[in-house]
């Protein structure tokens, strides 16, 4: 019984990371229709740039946590500036093309940059393993749940009370409209990508604590999972991206302790092809019914 | 003056042109009506107008600033508002946040209650359903959520649209009586409609647009009894 609650509790933990990544996907794709390739590269980037801030620069931990948030963020805003954006009235197919173009770029970038060795990381979260009972729980889990979970409530937050989150509501479902109202369409993008890409830096983090290697692509195999917790969930959902997200991990954290290691991502991607035929819109998507 | 002035406009959708040196002038305190077949631009026009399509050729003046190039989100705040073809309510938020949306730009965060208020006391309906989801409510009540929210900039001139498009007999007489008192309390109106013979009864003169072009201009009280008009717009 315990061992089954420490999984499901792992299972949160990593659900809670692809949650916070599927956010970007799904936000990205509510605003500007598109998917996001490159979105799995800027936690990557986030990982390298918390490494060199800290090890190189010598900065504290605190002020290269905001840091690597900031730089990331930075980075969402000019990545859809100079990639997407020319390419607004284009087919979605050169969109595609362009987002995979940009995620290889930033590999290769980093490939570049740091080479294809992985870098040890060593975390730079110190909580000792709390016990409850018979269950013991790492200090990183526990950090990362309080995380993720601040960062979601934060968000949904933003997006339901304040004035830009209602921009940013108004712009993904009518922009021509939402400019009538005096929302600068482009500067709401911006935000979009600057909010997505902050979470995917708060992912890497979290992502190289527990794991504490990087490398150029160590933000490919979350990003695809990720993606597939947004559509899981109802991509252009935000509360579908965190429910996916999080049934994602606990899925794939149970079905790898008490099934098969090897099978696992097999099944999590299984569950998927299941929802979608029951639900082609995700678990919390909408049907968008048009009204004349 | 005239408060809104085109000039010379010439409009294209990739090679066909829309807009055909369509000029026009609408003065303050003025009900315009921009009457026409499907097709014949009216649209096109006030697209061009706030912005949200360009113009190869001619000029936007409103209130003697040259409108021609600025984007479509700053229009708003030079005092005019747009209540577009189709609606256009923000259908996932609510009435409330539509509303609030309509005042985005406003500064004087103490007054806008006020204007709200105001806008409830005209929509009743609108109070009532004010914390519903806008996608829920009837047509009548979305036009009137988006005339509302137009309203809510405190335009000094509104476009309308098509405001009676695809609704009932009753909310068609409603709406139009809430176009009057609009232009009574003293907003300059600009008016596009199918229904002619509505539109012409609240305005004060009428352009009538075919394919691109403006062919005919009068008083609407003149345009009502004018024969070609009868027979090609009013179905007598």
């Amino acid at each position: 019984m315990e061992s089954i609650i420490e999984q499901f509790i792992n299972g949160l933990r990593s659900g809670s990371i692809y949650a916070l990544i599927a956010l970007g996907y799904t936000m990205v794709y509510g605003i500007a229709k598109m998917i996001n390739f490159a979105h799995g590269d800027i936690i990557m980037v986030g990982a390298y740039v918390l490494y060199v801030s800290i090890t190189d620069l010598k900065m504290p931990v605190i002020p290269a946590v905001l840091f690597t948030i900031i730089v990331c963020a930075i980075l969402g805003i000019v990545i859809e500036k100079v990639a997407y954006k020319p390419l607004r009235k284009a087919p979605p197919l050169a969109v595609l093309i362009t987002a995979i173009g940009v995620s290889y770029l930033l590999q290769s970038v980093a490939l570049l940059i740091f080479t294809a060795n992985p870098i040890t990381f060593k975390s730079i979260i110190n909580l000792d393993t709390i016990k409850i009972g018979g269950i013991t729980i790492p200090g990183i889990t526990i950090v990362t749940l309080v995380v993720t979970s601040v960062c979601m409530i934060a968000l949904t937050l933003f997006i339901n009370k304040t004035k830009a989150g209602s921009a940013m509501r108004a712009v993904s479902e009518d922009k021509a409209a939402a400019q009538l109202m005096g929302i600068n369409v482009n500067r709401t993008i911006s935000l979009t990508f600057a909010i997505g890409s902050a979470l995917a830096a708060v992912a890497g983090i979290m992502f190289i604590c527990q794991f504490q290697s990087i490398k150029p692509t160590l933000g490919a195999l979350p990003g695809i999972k990720a993606f597939v917790a947004a559509v899981l969930g109802g991509i252009g959902s935000v509360p579908g991206a965190m429910l996916g997200g999080i049934l994602l991990g606990v899925i794939e954290s149970l079905s790898k302790a008490y099934l098969s290691t090897e099978l696992s991502d097999a099944i999590v991607f299984g569950v998927l092809v299941i929802v979608l035929l029951v639900k082609p819109s995700g678990l919390l998507g909408k049907n968008r019914i048009e009204k004349v | 003056m005239a408060m809104l002035k085109i000039e010379d406009l010439n409009v294209y959708y990739g090679v066909i042109q829309a807009l055909k040196g369509i000029s026009f002038e609408v003065n303050e305190g003025e009900v315009i009506a921009l009457i026409g077949a499907n097709g014949a631009g009216k649209t096109t026009i006030l697209h061009t107008i706030t912005g949200l399509i360009g113009a190869k050729s001619g000029h936007v003046l409103f209130e003697g600033k040259d409108l021609t190039k600025t984007p479509a989100h700053k229009i708003v705040t030079m005092g005019m508002a747009h209540v577009p073809e189709g609606r256009r309510i923000f259908s996932e938020l609510t009435v409330y946040e539509n509303l609030k949306m309509g005042a985005y730009t406003r500064k004087d965060k103490g007054e806008i209650e006020s204007t709200l208020n105001k806008i409830y006391n005209r929509f009743p309906r609108l109070r009532e359903r004010k914390n519903q989801i806008a996608g829920t409510l009837s047509g009548g009540e979305q036009q009137m959520l988006a005339m509302g929210r137009a309203l809510m900039s405190q335009p000094r001139i509104i476009l309308m649209d098509e405001p009676s498009m695809g609704l009932s007999p009753l909310f068609v007489s409603e709406i139009f009586d809430i176009i009057r008192e609009i232009s009574e309390s003293g907003t300059t109106v600009l008016l596009v409609e199918q229904n002619a013979k509505k539109a012409l009864s609240i305005a004060t003169r009428a352009y009538v647009l075919e394919t691109g072009k403006i062919v005919l201009e009068g008083k609407a009280s003149e345009l009502l009894n004018d024969d070609s008009v009868k027979k090609a717009y009013l179905g007598e």
